[in-house]
Formats: C-alpha cells, structure tokens, sequence
C-alpha cells in the first residue's frame, strides 16, 4: 500500500516535470517563430566581411545592437502595451542594417528615444543607431552623424474631423496647436503662422486633448499624423499640403565616421532589393498611401 | 551663446508665462492656505476636520499626479478651465497645503497670553484671528512662506509638458534646435530661475526686516 502512494507520486512529479518541459519548450518555439515572421535578411558570418577595427566588425561580433526608436507614433515606432518589440517603419528598417551585421531582429536591443535625448544617447553610446523620426539638420550633424535620408516626410495638421474653420497652416493664427515640446514643427507653427503652442511630452497626449476639444490642431510630421487619422478616421482627419520637408536620418555616433557609408550602402540596397518597399507597405503604407519614391541619399563627407 | 542672445525674445516670454503662472497659483495658494490655516485653529470641530483632511489629501499627494487629474480627471467630469487655470488649480491646491501649515506654525508661535487678553476683551474668533493673531502670524513666517513660494517657482517648471509655454518649454525647444549649445542654454535658464527665486527671498528678507516682531 505505501508502495504504491510513493509511486503514484513519483508519477505526478514526473507528469509534472514534463508539462513544465513542455511549456519551455513552447515558449521557446514561439520566440523563433516570432523572429522568422520578420522576414529579414541576416547576413551569415558578417563579422568577417568588414575590416579590422570598425564599429561595424564590434557590432558584428558582439552579436547584438542597441537601437533607438520612439516607442508613441503608430506607423512610424509605436510599442503598444504589454507588448516586447515596437512596431513601425523606423523599427523595420532598424531590423534590415541589424540584419546586415549578422544580427537577427530578436538580438535586437530596442531603447526608447525621446526627442530630447537622441543626441546625448548616442554620444553616450547608450545606443549605436537612432531611428527615430530623425530629421537630418545642419546643427545635429555638427554633434553626431545622420546617415540617409530613408524617408522624406513634410509638417502637416490633424484636426478634428467635423471642423471646417482649419485648412491650412494659414488659418492658424491664435489657434491652440498642440506637438511635442522641445520640437521643431511647434516652433515652426509659433514663428511662422502665429499659432498658439502648446506642448505635451508626447503626440498621444496631444491627440487626446485634441479630442478633448482643449486644442485645435496637432501638428508634426505627415507620416505621424497619418498613424493617428488611421486609428480614429471618424473623430480626426489631416488637412491641407505638407509645409515643410524632413528628411529622416539614422544617427550614429561620431566617434565612427566609417558607419556613414556602411549605413549608406545599407539603405541603397534595401532601395534595389525592395527591402525598403516592403517596410512600407508593412507600416506606414497600411493608412492607404503608396510608397513614395526612394529619397537621394547625402554623400558622406 | 547666440543660442541665447537671437531667442532671447522667446526666453523672455517663456519667463513671463512662468511669472503668470507664479503669481496666479501663488496668490491661490497663499487665499486659500490661509483660510484653510484659520479653519485649523478654529473652535468649530468639523471646520478643523475640513483643514486636517485638505492638508493631509494635499500636501502627500505628488504635484504631477494633481496635474494629471485636473488634465484629465476634471475634464471627463465636463470642468475644462483651459490648460492655464486647470494648471494654476493644481498648484495653488497643492501649496495651499503648504502655506497653511506655515500660517499655523506662525499662531502657534505668538504667546497664549495674546489669544486669552483678546478674548477676555470679549473678543469674537474672527476678530481675534483677524485683528490680533493673524498680523502677528504673517511677519512669523515670512522665512517658511518664501521656501513654499521658492519650491512653487521651481515647480511651475512641470507646466512645460502641460501645453504652457513657459521657460522651461523654450529650453526644451532651444535644446533641439542647438545641439551645440546644450550646456550654454541650460545654464542660461537656470540663471533666468535663479534671478526669480533670489527676488523673492531679497523681498522676503525686506519685509523681514521692516516688519520684525520684536519681544
């Protein structure tokens, strides 16, 4: 009789012991399920084409790569809650130059980048590339490198859908325009067409109060706003022509100039090879738009 | 430092919005802190319950947590003042908790002897607050109420991501837009609060020494 109780939960220990194997099991199916989805080149045994001494060589060696991205502009690099990678085009692109280390999309360190610390991540090296809706400009490639452009997108506006009185940046005047604080197109609307700014720390909490009805407009890059019209087309709509043009760059530390042409060899055979087309259509090219033509890229100097 | 100088007329208006915001939430604070001091020493039991329960609510909860519910919490139950005043709400509430306890540690400091000669005149509450305590209370604690109203121009400082453009919104700006710069332009701001606090502890100090309580 004792026999028999110490076998019956031998028995159950060992049932136990294989659900717990089976779990891992799965879960470990699962993550290279997830990683085959991506559907990325990665180069096999990379390290070895790139010289001695490159950042390209380490990055290859190591394995592994820190890339910022921003984790609020649906479309652009957008990480929904509860979820372990962000989405978007700045993320699938991230995921073609890892690929083209050797390193697949789950080897991927994504951090979060915010427009105010870009530069200082990079010059920190708490990240080796930033993608992160990162319009090229003189002033930021005198602090860090800005390979590209990837992606050339304009200013635009997001109203709400039943107002008629904004048509354009023209009708701004004394409007309450909501973008990220610290940004570029809130000035550009201050300075330019006489908006009232009003800045919050992300372009979520601008749509809320847009919807809110506390401000009038949001404004920031088309390809952003587009993210947001798509999620809510009855509430919100984009007007009128894009007024300016940004042009979106990867940034990469100074301290390794050789990155530019890497980067920018990178991109031109993500234009050949379609690579580019298909982030696209798998992001942004989702709220209706075709992709546009590939971008010029700026020599390296 | 041309960051600065060609945006000095911005910096100049992000101060002046955080000026705005100084005086209207501090003028709250300092209306409100007050009578909620008063009700604190007051002989009516629930008016005490009122300043006890304010000030406890208040004073531990953190500033950005009373801004998101006056951002988003008021607006669902159809308050909507605007971002300024919902903002200047926030904090005055916030240090009007404060400043009230300022205000009792000052009635607390004057001699008994005071409160009991008015009554035995057969002085009323008010007027023993009004006429006798309260005067003598404000030259107490002038040295803490310039610390509460130090702490609160620091702390207008969290507007920026609030839709008010005040100082620390144009350095945000100015920091993207002069990535050379950086440590100019955070040192010129840091000036522009700096030149505020020192005005306020210079005319605390003014006032101290005019208005001294001499025993």
């Amino acid at each position: 009789m004792k026999f028999t109780t110490t076998r019956s939960r031998r028995a159950r220990w060992a049932a136990v012991a294989a659900t717990a194997v089976l779990a891992l099991s799965a879960c470990g199916s699962a993550g290279e399920d997830s990683s085959g989805d991506d559907d990325v080149d990665v180069s096999s045994n990379a390290a070895s084409s790139f010289e001695d001494g490159t950042r390209m060589k380490e990055l290859a060696e190591a394995g592994t790569v820190k890339i910022g991205v921003k984790f609020d502009q649906p479309g652009v690099g957008f990480k929904a809650a509860g979820s372990k990678t962000p989405t978007g085009f700045d993320p699938e692109m991230g995921k073609v130059i890892a690929g083209k280390l050797g390193i697949s999309p789950d080897k991927i360190e994504w951090v979060e980048t915010i427009s105010d610390n870009r530069e200082p991540f990079l010059q920190k090296g708490t990240v080796d590339f930033v993608l992160a809706s990162y319009s090229i400009t003189d002033e930021r490639r005198q602090v860090v490198g800005q390979a590209g452009p990837y992606y050339v997108t304009g200013q635009s506006l997001l109203v709400a859908a039943d107002d008629d009185s904004i048509k354009g940046p023209e009708d701004l005047k004394g409007k309450k325009v909501c973008s990220v604080t610290g940004s570029t197109s809130i000035k550009t609307v201050e300075e330019e067409f006489g908006a009232q700014p009003a800045g919050f720390d992300t372009y979520s909490e601008c749509v809320e109060q847009l919807k809110n009805g506390s401000v009038d407009a949001v404004t920031t890059d088309g390809a952003i706003l587009l993210g947001y019209a798509a999620e809510a087309p009855d509430q919100l709509k984009v007007v009128g022509e894009p007024f300016s043009e940004e042009r979106y760059g990867i940034g990469y530390s100074k301290d390794s100039p050789e990155l530019c042409e890497f980067l920018n060899d990178t991109l031109t055979e993500s234009f050949d090879g379609g690579e580019w087309k298909k982030a696209f259509d798998a992001t942004l090219g989702k709220s209706g738009n075709e992709a546009p033509e590939t971008p010029t890229l700026d020599p390296c100097s | 430092m041309d960051a600065l100088t060609d945006n000095l007329d911005l910096i100049l208006k992000g101060f002046l919005e955080t000026l705005k915001l100084l005086l209207s939430s501090g003028l709250l604070a300092l209306a409100l802190g007050t009578l909620i001091g008063v009700f604190r020493l007051s002989p009516v039991p629930i008016l005490r319950g009122v300043a006890v329960a304010y000030v406890t609510i208040f004073r531990n909860t953190p500033l950005l947590v009373l801004i998101l519910l006056t951002y988003y919490g008021l607006p669902q139950l159809g308050i909507d003042f605007g971002f300024f005043w919902n903002i200047t709400l926030a904090m005055g509430f916030y240090t009007a908790s404060f400043v009230s306890e300022a205000i009792r540690s000052g009635v607390n400091g004057i001699p008994l002897g005071q409160a009991e000669a008015a009554r035995s005149i057969g002085m009323p509450f008010g007027m023993t607050m009004t006429q006798v305590l309260l005067p003598q209370a404000f030259r107490l604690v002038v040295p803490p109420l310039a610390s509460v109203f130090i702490a609160l121009t620091k702390n207008t400082s969290l507007a920026a991501g609030f839709g008010i453009a005040e100082a620390t919104f144009r350095l945000k700006g100015l920091l993207n837009d002069h990535a050379t710069e950086r440590v100019t332009i955070f040192v010129g701001i840091a000036i522009g609060y700096i030149i505020i606090v020192e005005l306020i502890s210079f005319g605390a100090h003014l006032f101290e020494r005019k208005y001294a309580v001499t025993r």
